[in-house]
């Protein structure tokens, strides 16, 4: 039998696909199975990362009716709809992660441990990371103190935080350190 | 890859694999030509600065042929995906190929690398070494919360995939894998066969990795990943001491068969060819045959696999010429090596 494809060549790979309960086959020589990217030589994964985290998407957007469609939920920057998103499983930009926070929140929670990055930083903002890090801690002790009655030491807390913001810059980096 | 380091008995190979984005561009899947090509230019700018890049070699996908794009992926130096990535994709790779640097594959960079035996934390150094002197040149995207930004959501916090490839013989053999690698899987391990995520087992190879990149430090992800697998390597070296003690001539037997049929096999399949280098391995690392070593064996891993068989050739090859030509490369290996 001859390639379908190019006409020329016997035919030495049947491809067999099945999709949505229908078949359909195929019957190509060597060279054009690879030319139509059927043949795997790549080790492909059939099942990936992606595709399980796309999955995680949409059975967490299913068991909540509410939030089940997010119209117009786009990133502004890239353009990359939330829905186009919960297809593939991947992102288009680094201002995506902002753009779905609120539903990407409960997810990265299910495959991570926790929500926040307690690893490297790169070291043009690591001081002002460290800094941001510290305001958080020191406003939630102050919250604690306020709650307590403790308004001297929580007047301390507030002043370190005034402090340590007065410190950092818009520019990423914080007020006396070399870029 | 030189064989050699701590338990490589067990312990094949070490790989960590850092993601990294540049802050200013989309993400590659959704970035224009343009950008993609901005992207290698402005990489090749900055590890150009760098003395410690000079050795590099670059390799820009378009410059490479299927079969040589293949081979890459055989050694684990580049993705299936960045194969596939003909026109913006790109390699940087050490001499040495212990690193290697894939640009526009998934992310616009992942850093890779890969160091004989169980040396996960000295392949964390050597990664971050080349990530941070391309950080200094380059803003990447990071974000205080939620850390290095990357296009898959699995992979962001630190972008890092620390995993370690396994010869467990004796713990198939004795069937326990099961049990063990279920354990792992509890533990927040991915397992997972020779070439990644959903391939099989073949070969008594197995691959571990981390699953969670956010929420740990990069030494807690590679510490707990060693401290788990110095567990499966202690194990599987019970197995194997109990298998040497109660069928010391059959093991003995399987090893030399082995080597026998890997001389003077006329035909072989490469899911056969692995089959008798694990066998094979195992003997020599039981004692029972010395006449090969781990350097030997790591290349002959490599050596049977398609792509770099018909690059050793200089031509493609279809399924039944590979099948000729594998044993007959098998040979003059193994004839060099003694």
């Amino acid at each position: 039998m001859l390639c379908q494809e190019c006409r020329k060549n016997e035919a030495t790979i049947h491809i067999i696909k099945s999709s949505d309960g229908k078949q359909t086959e195929l019957f190509l020589c060597e060279h054009c199975a690879h030319d139509r990217d059927e043949l795997d030589f790549s080790y492909e994964p059939k099942f990936s990362l992606h595709q399980l985290f796309a999955g995680l998407l949409n059975q967490n957007l299913f068991n909540n009716r509410e939030a089940s469609s997010f119209p117009g939920l786009q990133c502004p920057s890239c353009g990359l709809t939330f829905a186009q998103f919960s297809q593939v499983g991947r992102l288009g930009c680094s201002e995506c992660f902002t753009a779905f926070e609120e539903q990407l929140k409960p997810l990265l929670r299910k495959i991570h441990a926790g929500c926040s990055h307690r690893g490297k930083i790169p070291f043009r903002i690591r001081t002002k990371v460290l800094y941001l890090r510290e305001i958080d801690e020191l406003k939630e002790d102050m919250q604690q103190k306020v709650l307590n009655e403790k308004f001297e030491e929580a007047a301390v807390l507030r002043d370190r935080i005034r402090q340590l913001e007065a410190q950092i810059i818009d520019t990423g980096t914080v007020k006396g350190e070399n870029q | 890859m030189e064989a050699g380091g701590p338990d490589t008995d067990v312990v094949i190979s070490s790989r960590v694999r850092i993601a990294r984005n540049v802050r200013k561009y989309h993400f590659p899947c959704l970035a224009a030509d343009d950008i993609r090509n901005r992207i290698l230019e402005d990489m090749h700018l900055a590890t150009g600065k760098k003395e410690e890049f000079k050795e590099f070699s670059y390799w820009p996908m378009a410059d490479l042929s299927i079969l040589e794009k293949q081979s890459l992926v055989e050694k684990h130096l580049i993705s299936p995906l960045l194969a596939g990535e003909s026109k913006h994709g790109a390699l940087l790779l050490r001499p040495d190929e212990a690193i290697s640097i894939m640009i526009n594959e998934e992310d616009h960079l992942r850093i890779q690398a890969i160091l004989p035996g169980l040396q996960l934390e000295e392949a964390w150094k050597e990664a971050g070494k080349y990530d941070d002197l391309i950080e200094s040149e380059v803003d990447y995207a990071f974000d205080e919360r939620y850390g290095y930004l990357t296009a898959c959501p699995t992979n962001i916090g630190t972008g890092l995939r620390a995993s370690l490839m396994l010869h467990l013989p004796a713990l198939i053999i004795t069937r326990q894998t099961g049990r063990i690698l279920g354990a792992l899987s509890q533990v927040g391990l991915a397992v997972r066969g020779l070439y990644g995520e959903g391939s099989e087992i073949i070969g008594n190879l197995v691959q571990v990795s981390n699953q969670v990149t956010l929420g740990q430090s990069e030494e807690e992800i590679i510490s707990n990943l060693s401290s788990v697998i110095s567990q499966v390597i202690e194990q599987e070296k019970n197995a194997r001491q109990n298998l040497l003690d109660k069928k010391r001539a059959n093991l003995a037997d399987k090893a030399w068969r082995a080597l026998g049929l890997l001389k003077f096999a006329q035909v072989m399949s490469s899911q056969e060819a692995i089959q008798l280098i694990s066998d094979l391995r195992l003997g020599y690392d039981l004692g029972l045959i010395k006449t090969v070593d781990h350097k030997l064996l790591n290349e002959l891993l490599v050596l049977i696999r398609p792509g770099c068989l018909q690059l050793m050739t200089g031509r493609e090859l279809n399924r039944e010429e590979r099948n000729i030509e594998r044993p007959a490369r098998i040979k003059q290996a193994l004839e060099r090596s003694q």
